[in-house]
């Protein structure tokens, strides 16, 4: 049972059901959700045998609580942010000065999600003064109330807009204001299939592994 | 408190005495209901409780919560009351169908009602996008939208208690005053609704406990902002799910667990029948 932050949820499963064919008689099940979530799920007492973070501060703190096994987290991708607006991007965005205009709703994920707290340090780097009108829970909440038409604006990961296809449209953030998100991978303790979890880890971090995140828009881990 | 049947008909019947496997099977149904309610109890971290409680986010919560959910309350007298005189006292055809769609909202998921009030009344719904071009009115991400989601998930309760108050009540006081001279309006209000008062009061608590309580529709609909959507339901799932403070989620839910145990206590009368 591997839990992933919710902005991994495409590629980890393109990867499962990669790591499934390659080693047979394997089944690799997920449950994606914000970071946060995932920690106190995992803590909680959900049986979980990976974790992998949006961010390290979730992760330092999995670890830190003595829920992960004695090998340091394994970084294994970075992601950048777009602000993801509706397709064609009828308010006319151009840049994150643009989503504290009026009659443009912009919505975060909370401010405790990697996402959220990523969002507003960029929005902190270009002295942007804006209150999101609603905090999601995950990353991916952001992105379908775009989708949908309730917001005209979220700062998201440019991996979320290249996985909701012609559904969004991204606007870039120029790298000044960009933040990176560091994605860390870890085994946690007292689960009975310790090997499986090892040999998925290595199978993220794996050239295979790498060129399927790749696929997906992040950028490598070294 | 009632004397039991056998003083009134004057047969001697010795209590009855479970056999052990029903009383088995019975005090782990009961324990099952108690125990949470024990571990919210014990978990909760007394020594910080008022500390959780006057927080500034916490009193927030409670602030909208209960702004949010009485005008929804009100909303739904003002819609229900009628809904339920039209079906216990007119009959048309359709009436079944329609009786059981705006009864829907109490067995369907509270999420699914978020989506359902979206395509309605978001900013692309049915109504939603007129509402946006003609009165620049967005609901989604506003206290009324969690208005919105609170009626539309507990008025069904008023409904139906409305009316089974006024199926049950006795017809001929309305008729004397007809004959009596009283106009309708006169009859309605001097006459109907103090009849059916006791199930008037029922059905708005149980509307009220309800919308207090709204979590799925109000976090798919409204969003979530502290001071604006952010209701108390939210407020304990976020504190949990976050990770910034569950001892804080602890106390708030036994503060929603109290509120409603008061609702039960209102109610016993109704519900737990004289026993």
């Amino acid at each position: 049972m591997v839990f992933a932050a919710a902005s991994l949820t495409d590629a980890f499963k393109t990867l499962g059901s990669s790591f499934e064919t390659a080693h047979a008689g394997t089944s690799v099940k997920f449950n994606f959700a914000g970071s946060p979530t995932l920690v106190t799920q995992i803590e909680q007492g959900a049986q979980a045998d990976v974790f992998a973070s949006a961010d390290t501060t979730n992760m330092d703190k999995l670890t830190a609580d003595g829920f992960t096994t004695g090998d340091a987290p394994t970084v294994f991708a970075h992601n950048k942010l777009e602000i993801a607006v509706a397709p064609g991007n009828p308010k006319h965005i151009k840049g994150l000065a643009d989503v504290d205009r009026p009659g443009v709703i912009y919505i975060s994920a909370g401010p405790t999600v990697p996402a959220g707290k990523y969002a507003a340090q960029a929005l902190a780097k270009a002295g942007v003064k804006v209150t999101p009108r609603s905090l999601e829970t995950d990353v991916k909440s952001v992105v379908s109330k775009i989708e949908l038409g309730e917001a005209d604006a979220g700062i998201v990961y440019t991996t979320d807009v290249k996985a909701a296809a012609e559904r969004v449209s991204g606007v870039e953030i120029p790298d000044a204001y960009n933040v990176e998100a560091t994605y860390p991978i870890a085994a946690l303790k007292d689960t009975g299939n310790s090997i499986t979890a090892q040999a998925f880890i290595e199978f993220v971090t794996s050239s295979d592994g790498q060129s399927i995140l790749g696929s997906y828009g992040f950028a490598p881990a070294a | 408190m009632d004397s039991p049947s056998s003083a009134r008909t004057g047969l001697r019947r010795r209590p009855e005495r479970a056999p052990v496997w029903i009383a088995i099977l019975a005090a782990l149904g009961a324990a099952f209901f108690i125990v949470p309610l024990v571990g919210l109890v014990v978990r909760t971290p007394w020594g910080d409780a008022w500390g959780s409680l006057t927080s500034p986010d916490t009193l927030e919560a409670l602030r909208l919560s209960l702004v949010a959910s009485l005008t929804s309350t009100a909303v739904a007298l003002v819609l229900g009351v009628p809904l339920a005189w039209v079906y216990a006292r007119i009959d048309f055809p359709g009436k079944a169908v329609l009786r059981a769609l705006t009864t829907l909202p109490m067995v369907l998921p509270p999420v699914v009602g978020g989506i359902a009030l979206f395509l309605a009344f978001g900013r692309r719904g049915l109504l939603g996008q007129w509402l946006d071009s003609a009165l620049g009115v967005t609901l989604p991400f506003t206290t009324a939208g969690v208005v919105f989601a609170e009626t539309f998930v507990a008025m069904p309760f008023l409904v139906l208690t409305v009316e089974a108050g006024l199926r049950s009540m006795d017809r001929r006081y309305e008729e004397a005053a007809r004959t009596l001279g009283a106009r309708r309006w006169t009859v309605l209000t001097r006459v109907t609704l103090p009849l059916i008062a006791p199930s008037l009061a029922a059905g708005a608590v149980l509307c009220w406990a309800r919308a207090l309580g709204e979590f799925g529709a109000t976090i798919t609909f409204a969003g979530n902002f502290p001071g604006v959507t952010q209701t108390m339901p939210l407020a304990v799932y976020l504190l949990l799910e976050t990770n910034t403070n569950p001892e804080g989620s602890f106390v708030l839910s036994l503060v929603l667990l109290l509120v409603s145990l008061a609702v039960l206590v209102g109610l016993r009368h109704r519900w737990l029948g004289s026993a």
